[in-house]
């Protein structure tokens, strides 16, 4: 068994708290690189002690938005703010920041201790307080036994937790995490990914992590920005971004979903129906806050998990029914996948937990196969 | 790699080296040769040797030479690492094409062409000819060898390194003393010991930015051979040639040893990542 260390994580939800003045700030932040717009009048509060994802796949802008907080790039417009100052003109060597990099960084000229060591000298601390900063650094990431090493006599995952302390050694009021765990295997990085949330909440420092896996983004974080085109798509917790997704991309980007495209024909008590003629079916779905008019392009998106597939055809007349006809499985151990052929030709995923022990499940390839949904669980976007 | 050796392979190699090293040979070989007479062989000796020391005047331009191998090859090193950063770091700035050109086209400028500009250049500002005008000479010829050096070694050099030392509060300069420069130290001394076995060995420029009192050796060994080789000048060319070789083999060791560390930490990291 695994047992349980750090702190108990409270419901933490600073950006609800209109009383509170944001961390950091980013006011209308544009970055042009010549003709390419990296960042597109961007405005973005990040609160203290919050662990926030920028999340976007490469090129979207995110690690452009982090390397102008730690001052290796300047805005072209806009400021940027932390704790009320305007950090234009400061230097990255004057900045209260501190990064891990992607690529670690480690000085290899250096051991690890030397490279613990490195920020604090710069401070000009006393000798005997680098030592018990830098000793309790190695323990926090359980490296003593390898202070005296050199980089490149270190696994990977080492080298992984000497950028960490490195980048933590000064206590820097925010830290900057770009790519993290990138070059480890799946499972170091899940496990690093909790030792990370604990060491946050240990320190009490804000974070800010830049990354373009959104299994990572999801479980460190507190709030995530989904980033496209240099323009934030969504800001959220995780889970109001996997289950109300602004849009087609954060629906699309942000786990699995089906997207099934129709025609508004009714809107009654918050409820539209939406005609899908390619699948031939009528699908009902709560419009939320935005207004639908009769008539509109839509789209329903429903994830996977929320399909029901059943074997048994549902009373004739009801709404939210596909049918279709069992084009693909794929086992995963814990859920099966299955991918189902719809009239019109379009494929529709539905994962099954695994719930019995089952060589053969009741359901399988070439069956007819109704896919069924409770009214709320998919979301409509509009075009 | 096939096994038995063809004998045209064979041949290559032989007529090869034979052009490149059997007149250096024979120059060795005569430096140890006990006659006065530089053809015939009168036996083993070392007495050139002992003669070359006792020789005011080849020791005075051997004293020279090595001031201005060290001063202008100190000089071309800063400077030649000075462009090289330049050109590393700046890779998008107007007339970036037009400038490295211009940093390696005394690669191949003909030394004469490199000889006469710089002496009509210490005429038209009124620069004594003699040993200063020498050391400027060489490090105009060698600063560019070491900008190509020191710029190979840059290229491999990871950016965020120093980006990483800026983030935890280094400022800039203290950056590079503490970070870039050890890290292409490698390439800089090879580049050093490139100047100086380059300023060691020139004789056409140093021929035209001398002066009285600033003869360099090549210049003293020329001159001597205008009136007859004797048993001396080999003796003092094959010091040369033996002090230009270790300076070459140091400086291509230092270059590929980095090359070789680089390349087993990089194993290292695929093996342990």
């Amino acid at each position: 068994m695994i047992e349980a260390v750090g702190p108990i994580k409270r419901k933490f939800a600073p950006w609800n708290d209109p009383t509170l003045k944001p961390f950091i700030r980013f006011e209308n932040v544009t970055k042009r690189f010549g003709d390419f717009t990296a960042v597109d009048n961007l405005t973005l509060d990040i609160y203290e002690r919050e662990f926030f994802a920028l999340l976007g796949p490469s090129g979207c802008g995110k690690t452009t938005l982090m390397r102008m907080l730690a001052g290796f790039e300047q805005p072209t417009e806009g400021r940027i703010l932390l704790d009320g100052k305007d950090l234009s003109g400061i230097p990255p060597y004057k900045r209260p920041a501190n990064m891990m990099f992607q690529s670690y960084a480690l000085f290899p000229h250096m051991t690890v201790e030397g490279n613990i060591a490195f920020g604090l000298k710069q401070e000009g601390m006393d000798t005997a307080d680098i030592n018990t900063r830098v000793a309790e650094m190695l323990e926090l990431v359980k490296l003593e036994k390898f202070a005296k090493r050199r980089p490149h006599q270190l696994s990977g995952g080492q080298r992984q937790r000497v950028a960490l302390a490195r980048s933590l050694a000064k206590r820097p009021k925010v830290l900057l995490l770009d790519e993290p765990l990138g070059a480890l295997d799946k499972k170091l990085r899940e496990e690093t990914q909790f030792e990370l949330m604990d060491i946050q909440v240990e320190l009490g420092m804000t974070f800010l992590i830049v990354t373009h896996d959104q299994e990572e983004a999801m479980t460190v974080s507190d709030r995530i920005a989904v980033m496209n085109h240099g323009v934030i798509a969504q800001i959220g917790t995780a889970s109001e971004i996997y289950e109300q997704p602004a849009s087609r991309y954060v629906a699309d980007f942000v786990g699995d979903i089906n997207l099934i495209d129709g025609t508004v024909s009714a809107v009654e008590n918050g409820v539209a129906t939406l005609r899908c003629a390619g699948v031939d079916a009528t699908i009902q779905a709560e419009t939320g806050k935005g207004e639908v008019a009769v008539g509109a392009e839509a789209g329903f998106a429903i994830r996977p998990e929320k399909v029901h597939i059943s074997l048994e055809a549902p009373p004739a007349g009801a709404p939210n029914v596909l049918a279709g006809e069992v084009w693909d499985i794929g086992y995963l151990g814990d859920i099966s996948v299955y991918r189902v052929r719809l009239a019109g030709g379009s494929i529709v995923k539905a994962t099954v937990a695994n719930l019995t022990r089952m060589v053969e499940r009741p359901i399988t390839w070439e069956d007819k196969v109704f896919l069924t949904w409770p009214a709320d669980a998919g979301v409509l976007l509009l075009k | 790699m096939n096994k038995t050796t063809s004998w045209f392979n064979v041949t290559s190699l032989v007529v090869g080296f034979a052009f490149l090293y059997v007149p250096i040979l024979i120059l060795v070989v005569y430096s140890f040769n006990a006659s006065k007479l530089v053809t015939i062989w009168g036996g083993f000796s070392t007495r050139w040797y002992v003669e070359l020391v006792h020789d005011q005047a080849i020791m005075d331009a051997a004293w020279v030479t090595m001031r201005v191998g060290i001063l202008s090859a100190s000089f071309a090193t800063v400077l030649g690492t000075m462009a090289a950063l330049v050109l590393d770091r700046y890779r998008k700035f107007h007339g970036r094409a037009l400038f490295s050109g211009m940093v390696y086209a005394p690669l191949v400028m003909p030394e004469v062409i490199t000889g006469l500009s710089l002496l009509l250049l210490f005429v038209a500002i009124g620069f004594d000819r003699g040993f200063w005008a020498v050391v400027i000479a060489h490090t105009t010829l060698t600063m560019c060898f070491v900008a190509v050096v020191v710029q190979s070694r840059l290229v491999t050099l990871d950016r965020s390194l120093e980006e990483a030392a800026l983030d935890l509060g280094c400022p800039p300069v203290k950056t590079f003393f503490l970070i870039t420069l050890p890290l292409i130290l490698p390439g800089v001394v090879a580049g050093w010991m490139l100047a100086f076995t380059l300023s060691l060995d020139d004789l056409v420029i140093a021929s035209f930015s001398t002066g009285p009192g600033a003869t360099t050796l090549p210049i003293k060994i020329y001159s001597m051979v205008r009136l007859g080789v004797t048993p001396e000048i080999n003796a003092i060319s094959t010091i040369l040639i033996s002090v230009i070789a270790v300076g070459v083999i140091v400086a291509s060791v230092l270059s590929h040893r980095s090359q070789v560390e680089k390349e087993k930490a990089e194993r290292a990291v695929f093996l342990g990542g």
